[in-house]
């Protein structure tokens, strides 16, 4: 009916009637003789209901269904000479469901890590290594092959499936013809017996590793990968077992899980035993003497002494638990093996194993000036029960040069020894070259020679400073607990082996240099002069210390700009200019005899303020002697100093009128002043040695421009002040800006005496705004009155344009003043010449006294007012009181 | 029994076919590693410690717990023994975590080395007892 329904493509009541005839079936009433046919029947019909379940994307139910299946069918064992059937058919019946899941996949089903077709073909794979030891176990009675054969069926094929031929057509359920019966079954397992099972085995596993790969479980898949070698092992292909199992021991050893370790171990063991290979069953005995193995003792002595057969070039003892034909052909093998003359040198690289002999070389220090021995280290310890000789150890260095000093050879018959569990450690030390000055020496490698020249010799071989698979984590491991327990390891005598640390290399440095570098300055420096750094380099040494040199500058490695603005050299007596550099490399400073001193000056001109390093580097060549040879040592000393650099004084400059006021515009052709303000921010006393103003354009209104600040010296925050008279030449247009020229000081500190060059230092003078005057008044009065003297005061006005100007002048009255002159009047003055107003003022009070303003009004000319005329008159003037000389005569004749 | 990725303790009753347990423990890393990193990805801090039913075989039940720091235990049971519920396994776990916090507080165990303490021994002992 199912079949029909699948037939019709009516799936879904295909699966229904499938799964009412497998209840049925299980139904039946299960006994000895029919229950392979049960069986048979169950498995075609649950892997049918399998197959729609994932047809029908309901992979959950397919796999319920199959658990209930295999469930059920589980105990249904059978006659127990034939289990081995049994299990042929759940292998049978897993590998089914495997493949389904698997094409299920391939039709887009998405399976998951714990769910996949790896584990079906695990699980079948494993009924068939039950089948397989069953059949070892039941399928050895027989040894012919009865006649006539029972499974020949006449008509070439069973009625039904799963029937046993011998019993076709009958019925009832008790066995008819137990001779018959008993035929039948040792038919079946000398049938059995010719099943390569490994094969299939291997098979099943492998399709299992597929997936397991494809679903992330790498350790599921070492694990089937061992399983597959043993396999391979038991079906005596040794050559893949080890292959697989090399793989695998990767793995498990980074994984640090010792106990399966050495299983796999043992296994490769017995392979290379029986393939007589003699390099892996060296490996092996290593690792598995070493201590990651969790081998007894007893078994650790055993394969120690056949790896010392081995070593000797003789025939190994046989592995315990192999079969013994394979054993002894094996024999013949490594006698074989033995008798070959040739090859009978092995390297080994230790790093990706675990050997038994475990090694770490260190130099005694990081560092090690020239003059002095390098030493080494090297460190072994054999986790062996038994001793351990060896004949030979030997470093290699990064410098072969070195590797001469690194060997131990012992001498005579007697061997050097590595008592079980005890480290022994080997010193060697030697002379560095002088040319290895500031490069690392490292250890590439450690080689221990195993045996002799006369049997086989295994070179054991570390790269780097020795350490194998599991020593990092072992080192961490120490760290951790030497943390805590860290003083009472020192206060042992024995050397701790975990506590020793490798040290893969060592930097050979200059000789430590026996002089003293001192430097003398007086911070901070000031931007642009010639600061002056004095040094001192005195000479602590025994002999003569030849071509010192001095490398003197900015240190490299600053800001990037500071190269340009600094400039470095060794002639004080000028300013240097910017083609000096920022570094003096190798200036020869001659020879220096013990005790001797020595001075130079360097001379730095930072040009713009910060911070700066500077780094003085003196070298110098001595002879010395290490060990009985004779050397010749470069040494150097560094000292850096850092400067500040900072601004000596500020210049101010500022316009002022005559009478002292801010100017925002000069006049053209009006007198106007000029002052500048020096103020000191040194720390240090400055000499201002001179200042000078260059103009441009503007002219001075003093004939003979003199500096008012010659030699002045200042102290911090002191000023200087100087003050100059200019006026812009006619002609100039206005109301343009104008560049008025540069303000230029020389100086130095003071304390640098007359010897110290003069830095010139430029301030630009600011720019004026220009504005013209129509009209221009100025006074012309003596610089003080006195009380009741007349004083005369000329008015001069002056017509700047080109027309005739009206000006109406009115003199206001004042309390301090009586004037005579014209109180009120109005005149005209012509262009480009000037008028004269005479008045005779009479002060009337001492003191400070506004004198009597002059109202100017140009009725013709509303541009220029009155009020912008009158800033150019003078507003007051100082009346002295009035002198007494008949006291002072009366006071003289008394 | 439980591990680091490498044993920290392992203790199995029938001591006899020790090292097919070995396995299946290594194996169950697998989806150990696989669900914890599942989880970090998602939750973050707020992790479930106990991790369930690891993977099925045929013969054993596997049961995944870690700890905050990555710590991993692993309870393999015979899947034939129907009297463990969940509840039952999760209490186990969180008393070897209890025993377990109690080995690294002592001051001489050294983190990462083997564990020999007496104490979980008998925690670990008195819990096979009772599962038979």
């Amino acid at each position: 009916m199912a079949f029909l329904s699948e037939l019709k493509q009516d799936t879904q009541n295909a699966l229904k009637y499938y799964r009412a005839a497998y209840s049925l079936v299980h139904e039946l009433r299960a006994h000895e003789t029919n229950m392979l046919e049960i069986k048979t029947m169950a498995g075609f019909i649950n892997y049918k209901i399998c197959r729609l379940c994932f047809q029908h994307n309901t992979p959950l139910d397919a796999i319920a269904q199959f658990r209930k299946h295999i469930d059920l069918c589980k105990k249904k064992i059978g006659s127990a000479e034939l289990a081995f059937e049994h299990s042929a058919w759940m292998s049978k019946q897993f590998q089914s469901f495997g493949e389904l899941f698997d094409e299920a996949i391939k039709l887009g089903l998405t399976a998951i890590q714990t769910q996949n077709p790896g584990f079906y073909y695990q699980q079948a794979a494993c009924y068939s290594q039950d089948r397989k030891q069953m059949a070892q176990q039941l399928c050895q009675a027989g040894t012919t092959y009865p006649s006539p054969d029972p499974l020949d069926t006449q008509s070439g094929g069973l009625d039904f499936y799963g029937q046993r031929p011998w019993r076709q057509g009958h019925q009832s359920i008790d066995p008819t013809d137990p001779e018959k019966e008993k035929m039948g079954i040792l038919a079946l397992q000398i049938k059995e017996r010719d099943v390569p099972h490994s094969e299939l085995i291997i098979a099943l596993l492998s399709n299992a590793v597929a997936q397991f790969k494809k679903y992330k479980c790498p350790r599921m898949k070492s694990h089937l990968m061992v399983q597959m070698g043993e396999e391979y092992y038991h079906a005596k292909d040794y050559t893949k077992a080890l292959k697989l199992l090399d793989y695998v021991m990767c793995d498990y050893r980074t994984e640090r899980w010792w106990p399966l370790l050495t299983a796999i171990l043992t296994t490769a063991l017995r392979c290379a035993y029986l393939m007589a290979s003699v390099k892996d069953y060296i490996i092996y005995c290593m690792e598995l003497l070493g201590r990651a193995s969790t081998l007894k003792e007893e078994q650790k002595s055993r394969i120690e002494k056949n790896l010392f057969k081995v070593l000797m070039n003789k025939v190994p003892e046989a592995e315990a638990e192999c079969d013994p034909s394979s054993v002894s052909a094996a024999r013949s093998l490594w006698s074989d093996r033995m008798a070959l003359s040739g090859s009978n040198e092995l390297t080994v690289e230790m790093q990706d194993y675990i050997p038994f002999i475990q090694c770490k070389a260190r130099f005694q220090s990081p560092s090690f000036h020239v003059d002095q021995p390098i030493q080494l280290q090297v460190f072994l310890r054999a986790d062996c029960p038994h001793p351990v000789s060896f004949t030979k150890l030997s470093v290699s260095l990064s410098n072969q040069e070195y590797n001469q000093w690194c060997v131990v050879e012992p001498s005579g018959p007697e061997t050097r020894t590595l008592s079980p569990w005890k480290p022994e450690s080997y010193s060697f030390s030697f002379v560095a070259r002088t040319e290895d000055v500031g490069r690392k020496v490292e250890i590439t490698g450690v080689e221990v020679m195993l045996g002799s020249d006369g049997g086989r010799c295994v070179f054991l071989s570390w790269r780097g400073a020795g350490g194998d698979a599991a020593s990092t984590q072992e080192a961490l491991q120490a760290s951790r607990s030497s943390r805590r327990w860290g003083r009472g390891a020192e206060a042992r005598q024995e050397p701790d082996w975990d506590g020793v640390t490798l040290q893969h290399s060592t930097m050979i440095i200059s000789r430590v240099p026996k002089i003293s570098v001192q430097l003398s300055h007086q911070p901070p420096a000031l931007s642009n002069e010639m600061y002056r750094i004095g040094l001192t380099v005195q000479s602590q040494e025994d002999a003569v210390a030849r071509d010192v040199r001095l490398t003197a500058g900015l240190k490299p490695g600053q800001e990037a700009g500071l190269g340009q603005n600094t400039h470095v050299t060794l002639d004080g007596s000028a300013v240097c200019d910017d083609s000096a550099p920022a570094l003096l490399t190798e200036v020869p400073l001659g020879d220096l005899k013990p005790g001797e001193q020595l001075q130079t000056c360097v001379f730095v001109r930072c040009v713009s303020t910060g911070p700066r390093v500077f780094l003085f580097h003196v070298a110098y060549s001595i002879d010395t002697a290490v060990e009985g040879r004779r050397i010749v040592c470069r040494c150097h000393k560094d000292e850096t100093v850092a400067v500040e650099t900072v601004v000596p004084f500020d210049v101010s400059v500022k316009f002022v009128s005559t009478k002292f006021e801010p100017l925002e515009q000069v006049a053209v052709d009006v007198p106007f002043l000029l002052m500048t303000d020096v103020l000191s921010s040194s720390p240090w006393p400055l000499l201002l040695s001179s200042s000078q103003l260059q103009l441009l354009t503007v002219t001075s209104n003093t004939p003979q421009l003199q500096s008012q600040l010659q030699q002045v010296v200042l102290q911090t925050g002191e000023g200087a002040s100087e003050c100059f008279c200019l006026r812009v030449p006619p002609g100039a247009s206005s109301n343009s800006t104008m560049a008025t020229g540069q303000y230029i000081l020389s100086w130095r500190r003071k304390c640098y005496g007359s010897d110290g060059p003069l830095i010139q230092t430029t301030v630009p003078l600011p720019h004026v705004v220009l504005e013209s005057v129509p009209l221009y008044i100025y006074a012309d009065l003596p610089s003080f009155g006195r009380v009741r003297e007349s004083l005369p005061v000329r008015y001069h006005i002056e017509n700047r344009t080109a027309q005739l100007q009206e000006v109406e002048i009115a003199v206001d009255p004042s309390d301090a003043f009586m004037f005579s002159g014209l109180k009120q009047v109005r005149l005209r003055v012509l262009p480009g010449t000037e008028q004269a107003l005479l008045y005779n003022f009479y002060p009337l009070m001492a003191g400070y006294q506004t004198l009597p303003q002059l109202s100017l009004s140009l009725p013709h000319c509303p541009t220029a007012s009155g009020t912008a005329l009158r800033r150019f008159l003078p507003q007051r003037i100082f009346v002295k009181p009035q002198g007494r000389q008949a006291d002072d005569a009366s006071i003289a004749a008394a | 029994m439980k591990c680091f990725n490498y044993p920290l303790y392992i203790r199995s009753v029938p001591s006899q076919n020790e090292l097919k347990f070995h396995y299946t423990v290594h194996t169950s890393l697998d989806v150990v590693e696989e669900k914890v990193s599942a989880v970090g990805k998602s939750i973050g801090d707020q992790r479930e410690l106990y991790l369930g039913l690891l993977y099925p075989t045929e013969d054993y039940k596997v049961y995944g717990y870690v700890t905050n720091s990555k710590v991993k235990f692993v309870i393999v049971v015979d899947s034939s023994n129907t009297s463990l519920r969940d509840n039952e396994i999760r209490s186990m776990f969180r008393k070897l975590h209890n025993s377990f916090t109690d080995v690294m507080c002592n001051p001489f165990y050294n983190p990462g080395d083997p564990i020999q303490s007496k104490a979980f021994n008998g925690i670990v002992s008195g819990m096979m007892v009772q599962t038979g």
